[in-house]
């Protein structure tokens, strides 16, 4: 059975919300649009975005890391907020596993933003009816796209190639293989949720600097004369001792 | 969810080239019922491959935003500069107004009118209009950008970072970015550092800040700011002490082995030895200098067979002259600057130093790349393979904006010659049109009698000088310039000083002018030091009740905090409603492998009665009958600014335009080609990109590469075909620092700025303290003030964004938590940073990121009430802020023995703005203070003609015109 995911490799994700913002142009005038923005040249604009990038610090200075985390809806296999919502708005698709919300049963009544332990539903305020990422579900099954651009939004957009997506159930699939491979893992397993989307930690590359590696025979120093041999006239032992 | 029945709309997409930042990406606009829908990335386009950043993603609210300008604007009669009180015009009476103004001062004193562009990628045109107009009084944003990093490097290799060139990660090993802005350079870097962190590759991250690309880094260095020369001199030292420099390398390809006379008493101190009196005077390096011969034990020219020069020692020539190779009175200079000397300034421990040294330089060594690529030298050699050391390494304003900026980014330029990485696999590459000759050949006029009444200027009003001959004085030694651009003050401005521009025409020094022309440049708020002066010199009235600066003309798109100041004000278009060219002649997109130059091509129409500036520009032209714009019977020449781009030729026939791709009468040609009818069609063809990738052979090692030089001769990008060799001494500052001394056959600088050029034009790197620092009390301003160029955000473009000013409404001045506890400042407290300069009233954020002596906060955030049509509680106003009411934009003059006035607070080299050397302290704000950043302005109001603000926004293309 397909399950759909993003695998986010955290090792290369500098935090520039390409995701963000190209998630929501594209949504917000897509199927699950539109996304509304709330005094967007006032005071506390706030909108809907189906994916954000949180910033933060760990550990304390100098051996400090800052993480972008981008978060958007993980489509859970085992997904809490589904059983929780009174009209069945809330589905998972037996097809691909992506979660989605059926606007027009969905009464706004808000229980599956509470069972969500991710904090990744977003209501939308105008149309008073719970929103979330689709995996850009208006994309990846458009006959008219090109296999390239059957892509969700963010993905596409990614300069560091950050995201990755395809199914997670496929062993041989890339995102399989980066999860096997660069230790990918889930958000807070302990919830039994099972989230369909991994994450994939820092991965750090040192070199490792022998002292007897750091100068070579050939070294041009020799050349300039700045290592001379000794002058054969120099005093030696060969002068004052005779064993 | 279920898609809404609706009739199906017409959708189309429509390349073009983005626009939200200066990276110039490829992207396909998505159009459904006229409206922008989509904006993605172009697969084809060889900068982006199809990616995408935020600001990219967000052009659809920039295209709707309310801040739009969408009429021609006056001053209301009466009303006071400042309060944005207009009056909509026609775009008639503005030209009118204009071009009756303009030609007054054309016919009387040309250098009257000023014109500064707040970004440079359309500076071939505006330029072109300026030299026309005979103005001396032209630049674009360079000199309060990074003008130290394209000069420090570009009077080293002859290239430097960003359009002109930069780190191939696609090879590297290890890569280190050295205080970095995370605009320079967005997409091109973020996609390299992706694809080298996958690959495995190191990277180091030496910054005061760990934000953006540092938080990816495998290792943070962290750097007290404007230190950065002492690391890079003591790695140096380090490098030359273990044999780790790329003695091959710099043999060849560099100045290292050349003698220098070193005869104290000779006028001829400090200069090559030369074996005759070059041929001709041109802008290129003869090949006329000695080494000392290790095989032979005396002195030959270099490069001749058989040859190899001594790098240390002193010799004595046949006439007596004592003589130093160049690498050994480099060798001298790096002597005390040792990792222990640096760690004391730096506050990077000195084993970290020491280490950074031997990893670049084992790396570089052990790590070497063999390309099988055939390529023959300037000297006829021919090689097998192209070699690389794969370390490379990528600087911008971090670097740049410091008064020591330039020696520092002098420092780098050879840290990376030692490591041999100029334009190798791996290492750093060029980008054509780069390498320049050192210095490129473009020289302004070194005379006040270049400007003339009725006459274009005699000369380009931005160069590079190669001694104090070229400098744009008068018999005096006084700036012809207004910026005072190319004077002793700051000989090598090479961007010119848009920073001082006001100050300077306000005080009358070193004259006044009528008319300011600004394009682009939000010069009363963030794109200015000191705003609050500033903002009052642009109201400021003489006795006789005229304004200081008599007319003000402000050409943007958006109601940015400068168009409040405007007597006029022409409305620009976006980016999506024009037609524009990244254009050869200035700073294209070129690629490692060869030009690359594009355009952009209308989207949707303008909105409102917007008119694209290069339009105003021509009509200008036109009307004023400058030269380049008119016919011979004065009739105007070119229809619009396509036609004008098509047609318009260097000199009559000379087959270089505007545009490289698709010359010749069917697009046959590129570079240099007669004029082509169809040229934006076939652009437009080829997702409005042309590429042309060179043989391999002629990739790399291009300062000394036979086969590309010649190339670049035959199709004029260059005049020579001379090879480029890096200036480990540079000679240039030498004969600066002779004329100082007295010495020399040049003009020799005014008595007060004698010591000041003495001290800073030295041949070889070395590190001071920033000025600003030197004239502050440590004691009582003991911290750093920097400034953050956020990924989303590009300066102050986007806070009328409705999606990017959600990711950052406000900005917080970030502290180190250790620092902010002893000040007795808690996470999220109102506080006053304050220099000696002003002070500010904002929020802090306690940050673990940062260095503990420094602060820093994010660029432009901060607006003034009402601007860019925000409502006047906007969180932009109340709680953003700007740092830059703590910066000066002059130092007193007495900071360096240079008499009693002032000067620029600025590299003393380059005039390079020195933004980062602000020295402040913190404190809490006082309990009962109101919770709103400090200082507040006049709120400004809606022009006439701005699209209305909403307060609730359900954006859907196509439906919701």
């Amino acid at each position: 059975m397909t399950q759909l995911a993003l695998v986010i490799d955290l090792n290369v994700c500098v935090g520039c919300q390409a995701c963000v913002t190209n998630c929501k142009e594209w949504n917000t005038s897509g199927d699950a649009g539109p996304m509304v923005d709330q005094n967007p040249y006032g005071k506390d604009p706030t909108g809907t975005f189906f994916n954000r990038v949180q910033t933060f610090e760990v550990g304390e200075f100098p051996n400090t890391e800052t993480i972008h985390f981008p978060k958007s809806c993980l489509h859970c296999e085992d997904p809490p907020c589904v059983p929780v919502c009174p009209t069945g708005a809330s589905y998972k698709r037996k097809e691909d596993g992506i979660v989605l919300v059926d606007y027009d049963k969905c009464i706004g009544c808000k229980y599956c933003s509470w069972a969500c332990p991710y904090g990744v539903r977003e209501f939308d305020e105008s149309q008073k009816v719970m929103k979330k990422c689709t995996l850009c579900v208006d994309r990846i099954y458009d006959p008219n796209m090109t296999e390239e651009e059957r892509r969700p939004a963010c993905v596409r957009a990614c300069p560091t190639s950050a995201r990755l997506y395809g199914d997670i159930h496929d062993p041989e699939s890339e995102v399989s293989h980066a999860i096997r491979e660069a230790g990918g893992y889930q958000l807070m397993p302990e919830w039994g949720t099972s989230p369909a989307n991994h994450y994939l930690p820092r991965r750090k590359t040192k070199l490792r600097l022998r002292h007897d590696e750091i100068e070579r025979a050939d070294n041009p120093l020799k050349i300039d004369g700045l290592l001379p041999k000794p002058s054969k006239s120099e005093p030696s032992l060969d002068d004052v001792t005779s064993w | 969810m279920q898609a809404s029945p609706a009739p199906a709309p017409v959708t189309e997409i429509k390349n073009t080239t983005c626009y939200m930042c200066a990276c110039r990406c490829g992207v396909r606009v998505h159009l459904r019922d006229g409206q922008v829908r989509y904006i993605d990335g172009n697969p084809n386009h060889p900068l982006n491959k199809g990616v995408i950043c935020a600001k990219g993603s967000s052009g659809i609210m920039k295209q709707y935003s309310p801040a739009r300008l969408t009429r021609p604007l006056r001053r209301k009669a009466g009303a006071e500069r400042g309060l944005g009180e207009f009056e909509p015009i026609s775009w008639e009476e503005a030209f009118t107004i204009l071009s009756e103004r303009l030609a007054k001062i054309r016919a009387t004193d040309p250098k009257k009118f000023a014109l500064f562009t707040g970004r440079d990628q359309m500076q071939a045109l505006t330029g072109l209009f300026a030299r026309q107009f005979g103005t001396p009084n032209y630049a674009a944003h360079g000199g309060f950008c990074s003008v130290n990093m394209a000069a420090g490097m570009i009077y080293t290799i002859g290239g430097s970072f960003w359009e002109f060139g930069g780190p191939d990660l696609d090879r590297s090993k290890l890569f280190v970015m050295i205080g970095t802005a995370e605009d320079h350079h967005s997409n091109p870097l973020k996609m390299a550092l992706g694809k080298f962190k996958r690959d495995g590759g190191r990277f180091i991250s030496i910054n005061p800040v760990r934000t953006g690309y540092s938080a990816i880094a495998d290792e943070w260095v962290p750097i007290r700011p404007g230190t950065d020369g002492a690391l890079l001199l003591a790695i140096i030292h380090e490098i030359i002490a273990l044999g780790l420099y790329d003695r091959d390398f710099l043999v060849k390809y560099s100045n290292s082995g050349q003698l220098i006379n070193v005869n104290e008493d000779s006028d001829e101190f400090g200069m090559f030895l030369r074996t005759e009196v070059p041929e001709e005077e041109a802008c290129y390096d003869p090949q006329d200098k000695l080494w000392w011969d290790r095989n032979t034990d005396k002195a030959v020219v270099t490069h001749q067979a058989g040859a190899d020069p001594y790098l240390f020692g002193e010799f004595t020539l046949r006439d007596g002259t004592p003589v130093k190779p160049a690498f050994q009175l480099l060798k001298e200079r790096v002597e005390n600057y040792t990792a222990d000397w640096a760690a004391g300034i730096t506050g990077i421990p000195a084993d970290t130093i020491r280490r950074l040294a031997r990893e670049m330089g084992v790396t570089a060594r052990d790590q070497r790349i063999e390309l099988p690529i055939n390529w023959t030298d300037s000297w006829g050699n021919e090689h097998d393979t192209v070699t690389g050391n794969p370390v490379s390494f990528h600087a911008m304003r971090g670097l740049a904006a410091h008064s020591n900026g330039f020696q520092t980014i002098r420092a780098l330029a050879i840290l990376m010659s030692l490591l041999g990485t100029i334009d190798r696999p791996g290492g750093f590459r060029h980008k054509v049109p780069f390498p320049r000759p050192i210095p490129p050949c473009a020289r302004t006029p070194n005379t006040p009698l270049a400007v003339k009444p009725n006459h274009p200027l005699d000369g380009l009003a931005l160069g590079w000088p190669s001694d104090p001959d070229d400098l744009f004085v008068d018999e005096q030694g006084q700036p012809v310039r207004i910026d005072k651009g190319f004077s002793w003050e700051y000989p090598l401005s090479v961007h010119g000083l848009m920073h001082n521009v006001i100050t300077n025409a306000w005080r009358g020094d070193p004259y006044s002018i009528d008319t300011l022309l600004i394009f682009m440049a939000n010069m009363s708020w963030n794109s200015t030091m000191n705003a609050v002066e500033v903002r009052k010199m642009l109201n400021d009235k003489g006795e006789d009740g005229e304004y200081k600066i008599p007319f003000l003309v402000v050409c943007d798109a958006f109601q940015s905090e400068m168009t409040a100041f405007a007597d006029l004000v022409l409305p620009d278009t976006t980016y999506l409603e024009r037609h524009d060219v990244m254009s050869i002649l200035d700073r294209p997109i070129s690629e490692f492998d060869g030009p690359v130059d594009s355009v952009r091509i209308p989207v949707v129409p303008p909105t409102g009665e917007c008119k694209p500036f290069q339009e105003v520009l021509i009509e200008i032209g036109a009307r004023l009958k400058l030269p380049v714009f008119v016919n011979k019977d004065g009739s105007r020449k070119y229809r619009d600014y396509p036609d004008f781009i098509v047609n318009y030729e260097t000199e009559p026939g000379s087959g270089i335009g505007f545009l490289a791709g698709w010359r010749g009468k069917g697009g046959e040609k590129m570079l240099r080609g007669e004029p082509n009818p169809n040229q934006w069609e076939m652009y437009a063809k080829n997702d409005c990109v042309f590429h042309y990738e060179l043989p391999k052979s002629y990739q790399y090692m291009r300062n000394w590469n036979k086969g590309y030089l010649e190339w670049s001769q035959r199709n004029r990008v260059t005049r020579y075909a001379e090879p480029i060799l890096i200036h480990i001494y540079s000679e240039v500052l030498q004969k600066f620092r002779t004329a100082a001394q007295g010495k020399g056959p040049t003009r020799k600088p005014p008595e007060h700025l004698k010591k000041r050029i003495e001290t800073y034009f030295d041949p070889l790197p070395f590190y001071y303290e920033t000025l600003e620092s030197q004239a502050s009390d440590k004691h009582k301003y003991p911290l750093c003030a920097v400034t953050q160029r956020p990924m989303a955000m590009y300066h102050s473009w986007d806070s009328q964004n409705a999606w990017l000013r959600q990711i950052h409404t406000h900005n917080y001045l970030y502290v180190n938590t250790h620092t902010a506890r002893v000040a007795g400042i808690a996470d999220g407290d109102w506080i006053w940073v304050e220099s000696q300069w002003g002070k500010v009233r904002c929020m802090a954020k306690h940050s673990e990121a940062v260095e503990p002596g420094t602060v820093w906060t994010w660029n432009a955030i901060g607006k003034a009430a009402g601007a860019w049509n925000l409502t006047p509680d906007a969180n932009e106003s109340q709680r953003g802020f700007l740092l830059n009411h703590v910066i000066s934009e002059e130092l007193p003059a007495s900071v360096d023995k240079a008499g009693p006035g002032k000067l620029s607070n600025s590299d003393p080299i380059t005039g390079q703005a020195a933004w980062y050397d602000v020295r402040v302290r913190i404190y809490k704000a006082e309990a009962g203070e109101p919770e709103q950043t400090s200082p507040q302005f006049e709120t400004m109001k809606p022009y006439p003609g701005q699209p209305e603000r909403k307060s609730v926004w359900n954006f859907f293309a196509g439906k919701n015109k």
